[in-house]
């Protein structure tokens, strides 16, 4: 199945009909950095199955590999063996502008640093990604949606680290996307500002119905998933459904 | 020889320093196919022409403290009677004035260049230390916090920054060596130097390095104060974004115009303009030269283009041993494929009006000359009038004359006249400095009814052969000149020596602007790549991504188009009074086809450059670029 998806109307024609209802399903997903004795296996075979509309956490010790696992299914890297399909549609064996128009057109990310575009001020950089999108959010809605309605004409230097990061957010969800990946999204904020972080996310699962996928080292947070995955040196060591996720206020940092 | 064909047989060849530059008599540039300098035993020559122990030429060595101008003027007294024309200095012998140009403009150009190369250099590596020392400010404020100096750590900096300059300068010295070379063997050819010694000169190199080291050391240090001025708590910190605030406007007012990555390509310029102004600045002066170099080199053909087109249309020009009767003209006229045939006297002259004076000669002509005409300012020609003397626009401005003007001529021929005359007009002269009259007008002062010194001739090319070799036996033709090989040897002074220096300013000029070019370029990819890496991230294709870098790029060059245009037209102004002498002048002149050329080579270094890091955009690795803090 290595054939390409095709651009249609600015979305990926999807090889299999998109009512299987997994967002992401992966099989024997393998990534190793360099060869030979000195190679590191950050992927020793991932098989997952992400059902769509899910918030998921991934937790696991340092290096075990989530974030690699999470950029090879944002389309930033590219695995060196299995299978990552994102909607039946194989990102693994996709072109470089391909994977261009899957991060563009279905994909928001929320890195730990951030990455606002300095020159550009909040609202403008929910524009950046507004002005490229099929069906977006008014970039003011969204965010307000983070609660920056008053902050829309600052620019990152004049924002504190956790408006920057709702900024990011706000960024990331105003496209819509079908997933947001959100690696390490409270590493860099203080409990009550990473607690009103992940209530935005929260809110965004609930409302928009997109899939998303945290990266945290804050065991906490678990709780607020339908599904956490405990990653252990490459491998899923083990996966909780949680039938009632709580809300993102009680959770205990 | 006195009109007698002899046979000798060549002893030897020799040089000497006073012939190192000779043209025919009455030519301006030397052609060795047509003219040599022989040196004969004084009593054999004296034997041939039957002149015993007279002579028509005398060197003098002055003691030293002497007068040169009274040693002149007694001179001139003594020989006067004999017919004399004229006493004059080692600074106006054509040879030693040629070469003592020549030297001084080698002079100018050592002081001018290095100093304009260095200063490029020194503002590059300014702009590549700065950059080096904000991307390692955490290694730098770890380094401090363990304890090290701020000198310590300077001083590590500095080290860096030694090490490319001592490299440069090595590099230099090879250079040097390789170009001085080449550089004499150019010179003793043409000059024809029996010899020239390219002297490795240690001072030249001891200069040379220190000038360097001490242009990146000007260069480096102002970056090391960021290195001083580091606390370790602030270093540790991961920087914060950079400001943009103060460049808000930009882009605000046109926020319903503009997209996103237009602002942020306006922002960024807008941020930091002093940065871009240099950029700019640099780019302009880089084109500037070469719009001054591309406008001189046209103007250098044109120069020889218009002199062999309006000026002289003559395919001959033949000089008389001494003046004859003008009836020779009748003879000429008469060999079979001679078209037209004009005559001209001239005589050597001193040009004074007050104390400015010229050293030249009068050209009589015909009323309305055909082969060789005066043009005026428009090009069109002008008639020789009967009542005054026309001068050539180098000779005006020399003399310090307008028409109306009242003018001393003192003929150094003939009978010598000091005649006064009006200056009836000025002509635009090309090259030489002439003055004319009406040829009836001198030889009326002369006394010399009737007289030519020789005639221009226009003739059937299918002929051409055998009338040169009439003419070339008639006993009484000194020289025969053909325009084409003038042309040739004109176009050759102009090509060598002086003229050459315009080829290695194109080549610097090129060099700046490609190096300012691809340094911004370079600069603004090290300080964005972050930013490229999120904008790849949330799905900007590599296109969109690298337009945002290389629009910056594109206005810098942009603004600097018409900025280097408008310089370039003052350089080239500049740079044409500088290389026109009173042999020739070099116009100012707007060649569109020079801004073309400089404006196409300042978009080919930008696509060039572009193309190299838009290279790098395209390969960027977006998990470590995100990985990293800044
Ligand atoms: N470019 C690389 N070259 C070599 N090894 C790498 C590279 N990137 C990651 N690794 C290795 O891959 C493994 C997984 O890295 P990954 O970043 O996915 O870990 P992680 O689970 O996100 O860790 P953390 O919680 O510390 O962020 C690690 O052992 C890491 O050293
Ligand atoms: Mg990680």
């Amino acid at each position: 199945m290595g054939r390409p998806p095709v651009r249609q109307g600015g979305t990926l024609r999807l090889v299999t009909p998109a009512s299987d209802g997994a967002a992401f399903a992966t099989q024997g997903l393998t990534k190793t950095y360099g060869a030979g004795p000195a190679a590191v296996h950050a992927l020793r075979g991932v098989d997952l199955d992400v059902p769509r509309g899910e918030m998921v956490v991934l937790l696991g010790p340092s290096g075990s590999g989530k974030s690699t696992l999470l950029n090879i299914l944002g389309g930033l890297d590219r695995a060196t063996a299995g299978s990552a399909r994102f909607r039946g549609a194989e990102l693994t064996t996709m072109s470089d502008a391909a994977l261009t128009r899957y991060r563009r057109h279905h994909v928001g990310f929320v890195f730990q640093f951030y990455n606002l575009m300095p020159s550009l001020t909040a609202r403008e950089n929910v524009e950046l990604v507004t002005e490229i999108a099929d069906d977006p959010l008014d970039p003011a809605e969204a965010l307000a949606l983070v609660g920056l309605e008053s902050r829309l004409d600052h620019f990152p230097a004049q924002l504190s680290g956790g408006e920057q990061q709702r900024v990011a957010i706000a960024r990331a969800v105003a496209k819509r996307p079908e997933v947001l990946f959100c690696d390490e999204p409270t590493g860099a904020l203080d409990s009550t500002t990473g607690r009103a972080v992940l209530r935005v996310l929260q809110d965004v699962n609930r409302e928009t119905g997109a899939t998303v996928m945290i990266v945290t080292h804050a065991a906490a947070t678990a709780a607020m998933a339908h599904r956490v995955i405990h990653f252990a040196d490459g491998r899923i060591r083990e996966v909780a459904v949680n039938a009632a996720p709580a809300p993102a206020e009680t959770i205990e940092w | 020889m006195n009109g007698a064909r002899r046979d000798f047989r060549i002893a030897g060849l020799v040089e000497a320093p006073e012939f190192l530059f000779s043209a025919p008599p009455g030519e301006l540039m030397p052609d060795d196919s047509r003219f040599a300098v022989i040196w004969m035993n004084h009593s054999a020559l004296a034997a041939a022409y039957d002149m015993d122990g007279a002579f028509n030429e005398a060197l003098l060595s002055l003691t030293r403290g002497a007068e040169t101008q009274a040693v002149l003027r007694a001179a001139d007294r003594i020989l006067e009677p004999y017919g004399g024309l004229g006493a004059y200095g080692l600074k106006d012998q054509i040879s030693n004035r040629f070469i003592t140009e020549e030297i001084a403009g080698l002079v100018v150009t050592s002081r001018v260049v290095p100093p304009v190369f260095l200063a490029v250099a020194a503002f590059l590596l300014n702009i590549v230390v700065s950059r080096m020392i904000r991307a390692e400010r955490e290694q730098i404020g770890l380094l401090k916090a363990f304890g090290y100096t701020s000198f310590e750590v300077g001083l590590h900096y500095f080290k860096f920054i030694m090490a490319i300059a001592v490299g440069g300068a090595m590099l230099g010295c090879l250079f040097g060596v390789i170009g001085g070379r080449s550089l004499a063997t150019v010179y003793q050819i043409y000059y024809k130097f029996p010899f020239l010694v390219f002297r490795v000169d240690p001072a030249a190199f001891v200069t040379g390095v220190a000038a360097s080291v001490l242009a990146a050391a000007a260069g480096g240090i102002l970056v090391l104060r960021g290195v001083f001025t580091l606390t370790p708590a602030v270093a540790m910190r991961a920087a914060a974004p950079a400001d943009y605030s103060r460049a808000a406007a930009m882009g605000g007012i046109l926020r319903t115009l503009l997209d996103q990555p237009s602002r942020m390509v306006l922002r960024r310029i807008a941020r930091e303009p002093l940065r871009t102004l240099l950029a700019v600045i640099g780019i302009a002066a880089g084109m500037a030269i070469s719009v001054a170099m591309v406008n001189v080199t046209a103007a250098f053909d044109i120069t020889v283009e218009r002199n062999f087109t309006l000026v002289d249309r003559s395919d001959v020009t033949l000089a008389f041993i001494e003046p004859l009767p003008d009836r020779v003209i009748h003879d000429l006229r008469r060999i079979a494929g001679v078209i037209e045939v004009e005559p001209f006297r001239s005589v050597p002259a001193v040009l004074r009006n007050g104390p400015q004076s010229y050293r030249g000669g009068i050209s009589g002509l015909v009323a309305e000359p055909r082969l060789n005409r005066a043009v005026g300012a428009d090009l069109a020609p002008l008639p020789i009038r009967e009542d005054g003397v026309l001068l050539g626009s180098a000779l005006a401005e020399l003399l310090g004359v307008a028409p109306g003007d009242r003018l001393e001529i003192e003929v150094r021929e003939g009978r010598r006249p000091v005649i006064e005359v009006t200056v009836a007009g000025v002509a635009e002269t090309l090259i030489g400095s002439p003055a004319y009259m009406r040829i009836e007008a001198l030889n009326r002062a002369l006394k010399e009814p009737g007289r030519v010194s020789g005639a221009w001739l226009r003739i059937d090319a299918a002929q051409s052969g055998e009338i040169f070799r009439k003419l070339r036996g008639m006993p009484a033709v000194a020289g025969v000149t053909v325009a084409t090989e003038a042309r040739a040897a004109l176009e050759k002074v102009m090509d060598s020596g002086a003229g050459a220096v315009r080829y290695l300013m194109t080549a610097i000029a090129a060099v700046i602007t490609f190096g300012i070019v691809y340094n911004s370029a370079r600069i603004a990819f090290a300080e964005r790549a972050r930013d490229l890496a999120s904008l790849r991230a949330i799905g900007f294709t590599r296109a969109e991504a690298a337009f945002v870098l290389l629009g910056e790029l594109a206005v810098i060059i942009l603004l600097a188009l018409p900025i280097g245009a408008v310089l370039g037209y003052f350089m080239g102004e500049a740079v044409s009074a500088g290389f026109s002498t009173d042999l020739y002048r070099v116009p100012a002149l707007f060649v569109p086809e020079g801004y073309g050329a400089a404006a196409a080579a300042v978009l080919l270094a930008g696509m060039v450059s572009g193309w190299l890091v838009k290279r790098d955009v395209d390969r960027l690795d977006l998990v470590a670029t995100l990985k990293a803090r800044e």
